[in-house]
């Protein structure tokens, strides 16, 4: 039966809306009011960061963004204790890294996630051909397991990740880590068009979708977008207010037709 | 896949994995250059034609076989017969070029353009800037900042070699970030870049395949021991940071039942005495973590050595009991390093002064015993950073 995110986002898609993820990194100051800007400014789902010391999917400022929650003395569990006063109306789901669900173990860390009321997890460094452990713990606690396809998926690939992933599927953006780019690399709507001739779960485009005319871009073909950097840079800049502002943005313009 | 049981040198699992350690740990983009790489690695290792242009190069360009010293003076002082195996001595000074001639060699019948290397003592860099420019390829040496400082000389000699060196501010600032910097700039350019990996470690096949080429020099000291002595070495010891040396020499007598193994970890860098098993890197093996499994910063006195993790392949070994990892400090190391040089007239590198380290602690319990190092490095990087810590403790006094 799919969760929480999967059922809202089927149902927004049919409705005609596209799907609109920023990510915020956990504990990084003013991170819950960041939140509370993204849900009331047209977010369909936050996606929390926790922050990991070796983020290998990152660029620079969502590992600087990273770091500096970890220095101030951040941990998993802390970010999670905070998820509960959040009450945003909205699914939260969290990305981190899988040694911080390994080390507890997958079945624990599936449970924190659920004590904290997360609805899904994504866990960029976990490749299809690991991911048994944790998707079986994910699912034994309501945790939908979102999968991420990467543009160097050869044809065959596609429809297993597809298949394994629940609430949606990641479409990575581009071959690199999170960041800003001044354009949309074609390899974004390429992946996301080969996907959703295969699969009728949502796709979401992430990694290198760095404004409102590129969300735009890529909701042309996608689903929805995921926006990482764009949105942490201003939570590190300017602070919660100016997040809002730029997804209000991002909003406006992938609902345009 | 079965393992063979007559050998610890079997091939991982089809997972990567040996036992529960190794795995593949990757971002999606990842697994298909990984794939591509095995299968590459494979169908070379079985090809007689490769092998003969990698032993060409090593007789040839590496300056293999290397010799085995025996350490006379060194024996009577501390009741032992010392043999060292001499990768010092190789081209580059360190064993390092084992693994990148075989990798680079490989890069280039998979038609990569260019390389990228992670590197901590500088040791790799070096070996991978001077194979690149041997082979034709463009080499980048991800570096950590701290290590940058305080291995200036290897940086220059990566330029020199026509490679880019870039400085890695993030994290801890040494071989880790490097390692991680390396991973995310191979993300971005899979398609043309080979990342040319300095230990056993990261994802499969890496562990398997740089064990394999570091192999020779097992297979040259089993058969040169063998003539020298009449006989297999009581103790075959390494140094082990990631732990592709003690790897190198492990794998020529894993198989020796008789043979004790010990890989000697700097204290500030145990991943195997003090870590659990985690997953960094792409792989899952020991690693020196905090109670979350926030990745713990190494600090050891040799940038060679500060890594967190270990090869997977020396966790199994751990685990099944067939070789031991003690560890040293950096005091020890300190004293290990003078004491090789007064002694037999060879100034050891930082890393490999830990297994002179814990032969001389542990030499009273292995008396008459026959000990065979691996002296996988020269310690010229090394002499400036001695001079200041030299200097300061005399200093002291």
């Amino acid at each position: 039966m799919p969760g929480l995110i999967e059922t809202e986002f089927r149902a927004k898609r049919r409705a005609g809306r596209k799907l609109l993820v920023p990510y915020i990194t956990g504990g990084y100051p003013g991170w819950q009011d960041a939140i509370r800007a993204c849900a009331a400014n047209g977010a369909d789902a936050v996606e929390i960061g926790i922050p990991f010391s070796d983020p290998v999917m990152d660029g620079p400022v969502i590992q600087q963004a990273s770091q500096a929650a970890l220095e101030a003395g951040v941990t998993p569990q802390s970010v999670l204790d905070e998820v509960p006063g959040l009450d945003v109306g909205i699914p939260l789901a969290v990305m981190t890294y899988y040694n911080l669900v390994h080390h507890p173990g997958p079945e624990r860390f599936a449970a924190n996630l659920q004590r904290a009321g997360i609805s899904a997890a994504i866990l960029p460094d976990l490749p299809l051909e690991e991911s048994d452990p944790w998707c079986a713990a994910a699912a034994s606690h309501g945790i939908e397991a979102i999968m991420l396809a990467a543009p160097t998926a050869p044809d065959d690939r596609l429809p297993q990740v597809a298949e394994r992933a629940c609430g949606f599927i990641y479409s990575v953006g581009l071959l690199g880590v999170t960041g800003e780019r001044s354009s949309l690399a074609a390899t974004a709507t390429d992946l996301a068009g080969r996907l959703k001739a295969i699969t009728d779960k949502p796709v979401l485009v992430g990694v290198g979708v760095s404004n409102a005319e590129q969300a735009y871009q890529a909701t042309r073909v996608a689903d929805g977008v995921i926006q990482g950097a764009s949105v942490v840079r201003r939570l590190m800049e300017t602070g919660p207010d100016s997040v809002g502002e730029y997804v209000a943005g991002v909003r406006d313009a992938i609902d345009a037709d | 896949m079965s393992m063979n049981p007559d050998t610890l040198l079997a091939p991982p699992d089809h997972t990567g994995r040996f036992g529960d350690f190794g795995g593949r740990f990757v971002p999606e983009t990842l697994v298909p250059a990984c794939q591509e790489l095995e299968a590459a690695f494979n169908e070379a290792w079985a090809d007689s034609s490769f092998r003969a242009e990698l032993d060409e190069v090593h007789r040839l360009y590496s300056g293999r076989p290397s010799i085995i010293t025996e350490c006379k003076n060194l024996s009577t002082q501390l009741g032992i017969r010392l043999f060292l195996k001499r990768e010092d001595l190789n081209h580059t000074g360190s064993h390092k070029i084992n693994n990148v001639i075989g990798q680079t060699l490989l890069a280039k019948r998979m038609g990569k353009k260019r390389i990228v290397a992670d590197t901590g003592a500088g040791q790799h860099g070096v070996a991978s800037a001077t194979a690149a420019a041997l082979m034709g390829l463009e080499c980048k040496v991800y570096m950590g900042a701290v290590d940058v400082e305080r291995q200036a000389l290897n940086v220059f000699r990566m330029k020199l070699l026509g490679s880019e060196v870039e400085s890695v501010h993030s994290g801890s600032r040494t071989l880790k970030d490097a390692v991680n910097e390396a991973m995310r700039h191979w993300v971005a350019n899979v398609a043309d870049t080979h990342f040319c990996l300095g230990s056993v470690v990261g994802p499969h096949p890496y562990p398997y395949m740089v064990r394999q080429f570091q192999s020779i020099i097992g297979d040259e000291a089993h058969a040169q021991i063998g003539d020298l002595t009449g006989a297999m070495p009581d103790v075959v010891v390494a140094c082990v940071g990631g732990g592709s040396n003690a790897m190198g020499i492990f794998s020529g007598f894993v198989d020796e039942p008789g043979v004790r193994l010990v890989g000697v970890e700097p204290a500030g860098g145990a991943a195997i005495g003090k870590g659990v098993p985690g997953v960094v890197h792409g792989m899952r093996s020991n690693l020196m973590q905090d109670e979350y499994g926030q990745v713990e910063e190494a600090l050891s006195i040799s940038a060679g050595l500060d890594y967190p993790g270990v090869g997977p392949e020396h966790s199994y070994l751990s685990s099944i009991g067939r070789a031991d990892y003690p560890s040293v400090t950096d005091d020890e190391v300190i004293a290990g390093f003078r004491l090789l040089a007064e002694a037999e007239g060879i100034i050891p590198a930082l890393e490999c002064a830990h297994a002179v380290a814990w032969i001389s602690r542990e030499a009273p319990r292995i008396q008459g015993q026959t000990v065979l190092m691996n002296l996988s490095g020269r310690g010229d990087k090394d002499v400036a950073q001695m001079m200041k810590i030299l200097a300061d403790a005399d200093g002291d006094t």
